[in-house]
């Protein structure tokens, strides 16, 4: 259905292909998951198929890319929409109409296709991703997850024979997560579509997968075969591969379904063994919320929350799309004035601090870090935010160094990868030496090594006396870094306790490894090699 | 009559219908330097708008719009008060005076500020703060995306350029909102006139980034798709399209503004029209393109455009009854009156707030939008 013959794709000004020599063959009705990591070409491997890469990015492209016959050299992007569906990383900025219906008939309108057709076909794309109840919505007011639906839908009216993802899940709650590969999965299942989705959490799109291709970047040949086999040497790996990796189970396990099949004795083995207990000492309160109530205009998105947060202690605050995470977040920071109750930071209120008082308490480092970076070159930046801090030249630069590694300093922030962007927003906001250090999202497009980094980082900060608060959906991330886990739901407190509590018997919070050896409080591949090296 | 064409029923009113209201609005405040009817063309937009405007970003749209207007009297006001040629009366202040040498033109900066030529200055002002208005108006009642569906298929394409265009005002406010937003997470101030410098180019880059993200996702979505034309066809009509475009706009504005030359009005108009109808019959034949729900056309919609029209029609026939009460004289200095035709006119401009049904409502549509709108307090900084 798809076919790349020996595709090689450069981009403008760039070294080194992205795409090398690439020869691949993915049949009809599939579901192909591309596997690589951050920065080895897995967008523009996905923009390629309907021609948007070179059209859209320039750069060179030599070799042949097919879709059922037809070579995106000689047709534009435009003239393949009836066989490729493309829905991008962030599917709001593809929204084109207003309402969902409207967004829906769109590529039907440009297709030509014949009034009463495009009629039934927007009800039964409504009905197959379960659209009917928003369909008069305006898109601006949907959930992340109808969102990701809607994006789907837009393309599915035109009965497209491949449907292209980027990253379709990421940016969702595990819930939402799931409506969307239950979605996908019926597609692929019933109406024998071609699905090629690359997805940086491989936990949850793997087991629905048919096929992985595994993309190395940098030159090496890329590998598509069976999700076992090529899963078995891919240095990024689900937290459940890795324990299957770790246990040594064959065949390998690809859910967590498959792998408690075969846990019954690793978990004999764990019986009488207990994970280690965080020793990280909290410290004293750093920030307090008192019957915080906060939202927009008559909207109250925070209802009576109540938190404390102490010096050296890593809180996650999780929740559905919509929960309030963000608005707490810009409560502590002081982007917004709270409606009724107190937000204090180290005793004063946020909001009412001068901005250059304010960053020296509370730094954030919002969904898309480039946000927070304002000039064309790592190195300006970087003595800019030395610059407002009033710290010796070089400052956050030698931060940025112990936070990533080795980073060009004549490189546009643009051009970084998503690890090396976050870590230099995140070192941009800790050369003010904040105590309260903020994260809304921060896992976002990162692969597996770069969330250790992060993991990494998070840990020292924690030690060295900062408190730590993010939000996210990342469940395996928050498994090995939190401390303390804090659930919103609609704006209210629902949970608030040490992580392995509030996490371990929750079906939806539930890291892969915690669900595998239930009811045993084990959260990461980490403690049960620890604990194993000690039986052994 | 369809039930959706009753006013009970909500619905989003055609959005070609909204554009000729406020065009017609614009052009007779391009007829006039009176502020009494300045101001109340400003007020009627204002009424509607609050009654009808839609509950989408682009809703919202209107009082970046208002901020702007006054941005640009403010601005005239001070540029004619230094740069100004001096008109004799009543002195308020002498600013230092610099005359530039024969070789710059002779002109003389600075000089007595009098309430003659400060009055002069705002009527100016507000007649092109008025048109902006008027503008603002249109873009928060007619959704971009609706007006773009309802060109013809062979004007689509010029049609985007400009569609896109309108989005980039709402979608460039989302971005100063973040660009603000940064400025206080960076420790800079986010308020004031300071807060002001260093903020063009990052909105501008937003802005830009996400049109280009928009036009991709249109691409892929099969936009722009061409008929059975053969090549040399498509570019013949395309030059056609964009000399006849031209020619309408040039007559139009001939038609707009009552200074232009009487030759650029309506026979230019008439040729543009013919030519572009010409390409859109030909295209019309080759070009695919169906509608989706089209926007019905029924009874509110005449309404509308009647409504602006009246008030067009007012000062038209006022500027021939009485000219002067259209631009009272600040030399001397006399009491601005508000004719009653206009007045007249101007409550005909008025009914589309209660003879149109109102816009679907959206309950949930307050939350998303409550982002924009302190960004759009920058404006006033």
């Amino acid at each position: 259905m798809i076919e790349f013959r020996n595709v090689t794709f450069t981009y403008p000004d760039a070294d080194a292909p992205t795409l090398d020599r690439l020869d691949l063959v993915i049949p009809e009705g599939e579901l192909c998951l591309v596997v690589g990591r951050t920065g080895a070409g897995k967008s523009t491997l996905l923009r390629a198929v309907n021609g948007l890469v070179p059209r859209f990015t320039g750069g060179r492209l030599a070799g042949d890319v097919l879709v059922q016959g037809r070579c995106t050299r000689d047709l534009p992007p435009r003239e393949l929409a009836d066989v490729v569906g493309l829905v991008g990383q962030d599917p709001a900025a593809g929204f084109v109409a207003d309402t969902v219906e409207d967004e829906l008939a769109y590529v039907m309108e440009n297709l030509g296709v014949a009034p009463d057709a495009m009629r039934r076909r927007v009800e039964d794309v409504l009905d197959l991703l379960s659209l009917h109840a928003v369909r008069h919505r305006s898109l601006a007011t949907l959930s992340g997850g109808q969102q990701q639906r809607v994006a789907i839908a837009s393309v599915l009216t035109a009965s497209p024979r491949v449907l292209v993802l980027d990253e379709p899940t990421s940016a969702l709650d595990p819930a939402s997560a799931e409506e969307v590969l239950a979605a996908l999965t019926r597609l692929v299942h019933d109406l024998g579509i071609t699905a090629l989705v690359a997805e940086h959490r491989l936990e949850r799109v793997l087991p629905y997968a048919d096929r992985v291709l595994w993309l190395p970047g940098g030159g090496d040949p890329a590998e598509l075969g069976e999700p076992a086999r090529v899963m078995a040497r891919t240095p990024v790996a689900p937290p459940v591969v890795a324990l299957g990796r770790l246990v040594g189970w064959d065949p390998l396990p690809l859910s967590v379904r498959d792998a408690r099949r075969q846990a019954a004795g690793l978990r004999d083995r764990l019986v009488g063994q207990a994970p280690p207990v965080s020793v990280r000492p909290a410290g004293a309160t750093i920030a307090t919320t008192s019957r915080l109530c906060a939202g927009y205009g008559r909207d109250v998105v925070l209802r009576d929350v109540e938190l404390h947060v102490h010096r050296g202690e890593v809180v996650a605050v999780m929740g559905r799309n919509g929960a309030g995470k963000s608005t707490l977040l810009a409560q502590l920071v002081g982007l917004r004035a709270p409606l009724s109750g107190r937000v204090e930071v180290d005793g004063e209120a946020p909001h009412d601090l001068t901005p250059a008082r304010a960053v020296r308490l509370v730094g954030l480092v919002p969904q898309d870090p480039s946000l927070l970076l304002l000039r064309d070159r790592v190195d300006t930046e970087c003595s800019g935010a030395d610059h407002d801090a009033g710290l010796p030249a070089g400052t956050t630069f030698a931060l940025l160094g112990e936070l990533v590694g080795e980073v060009d300093p004549a490189a546009h922030p643009r051009d970084l990868s998503e690890g090396q962007r976050l870590g230099l927003a995140l070192a941009v906001v800790l050369a003010a030496a904040p105590p309260l250090v903020l994260l809304d999202e921060p896992t976002r497009g990162l692969d597996y090594g770069a969330k250790d980094r992060l993991v990494a980082v998070l840990a020292r900060l924690a030690a060295d006396g900062h408190a730590v608060v993010l939000a996210t959906h990342d469940v395996e991330v928050v498994a090995r870094v939190a401390d303390r886990v804090v659930v919103l739901a609609d704006g209210e407190v629902v949970a608030d306790g040490p992580a392995r509590e509030v996490v371990v018997h929750s079906p939806v919070f539930a890291p892969q490894v915690a669900k595998v050896l239930h009811p045993e409080p084990w959260l990461t591949v980490d403690e049960v090699e620890q604990a194993l090296a000690g039986v052994a | 009559m369809s039930p959706r064409g009753r006013s009970a029923v909500r619905r989003l009113v055609h959005p070609v219908a909204w554009w000729a209201w406020a065009v017609a609005l614009a052009a007779a405040a391009m007829r006039t330097t009176n502020p009494l009817i300045l101001g109340a063309i400003v007020a009627v937009t204002a009424y509607v708008v609050v009654a009808r405007r839609g509950t989408a970003a682009w809703g919202r749209a209107y009082g970046s719009f208002l901020r702007l207007a006054a941005v640009l009297v403010v601005f005239r006001v001070l540029f004619i008060a230094v740069f100004g040629v001096r008109v004799p009366g009543e002195v308020l202040v002498t600013l230092p005076s610099v005359q530039l040498p024969s070789w710059a033109a002779g002109i003389t900066i600075g000089g007595p500020v009098t309430v003659e030529l400060l009055l002069g200055a705002l009527y100016d002002g507000m007649r092109l703060g008025t048109l902006v208005v008027c503008v603002g108006a249109a873009n928060a009642l007619a959704s971009p995306y609706r007006l773009l569906r309802s060109l013809p298929a062979a004007l689509y394409e010029a049609g985007v350029v400009v569609t896109v265009a309108l989005a980039f005002a709402p979608q460039a406010v989302v971005s100063l909102g973040q660009v603000r937003e940064t400025r206080r997470l960076r420790g800079r101030p986010d308020r004031g006139l300071r807060s002001v410098r260093g903020l063009a180019l990052p909105v501008l880059e937003g802005g830009l980034e996400r049109s280009v993200a928009l036009a991709a996702s249109m691409d892929a979505r099969g936009f722009g798709r061409q008929g059975a034309l053969p090549p040399a066809a498509r570019r013949l009509t395309a030059l056609a399209t964009a000399v006849g475009l031209l020619a309408f706009c040039v007559g139009l504005y001939g038609l707009l503004d009552a200074g232009a030359p009487r030759a650029l009005g309506l026979p230019v108009l008439g040729a543009g029209a013919v030519l572009v109808a010409g390409v859109l019959f030909a295209r019309g034949r080759a070009t695919r393109r169906t509608r989706y729900r089209p926007d019905p056309w029924l009874a509110p919609e005449w309404s509308t455009v009647a409504g602006g029209v009246a008030a067009l029609l007012a000062v038209i026939v006022v500027a021939r009854l009485d000219p002067g009460v259209l631009a009272p004289s600040v030399v001397p200095l006399e009491v601005p009156q508000l004719p009653p035709l206009v007045a007249v006119g101007l409550l005909a401009a008025l009914t589309p707030a209660w003879l149109t049904p109102a816009p679907p409502d959206d309950a949930a549509a307050a939350v998303v939008g409550s982002d924009a709108a302190p960004a759009s307090e920058a404006l006033a900084a």
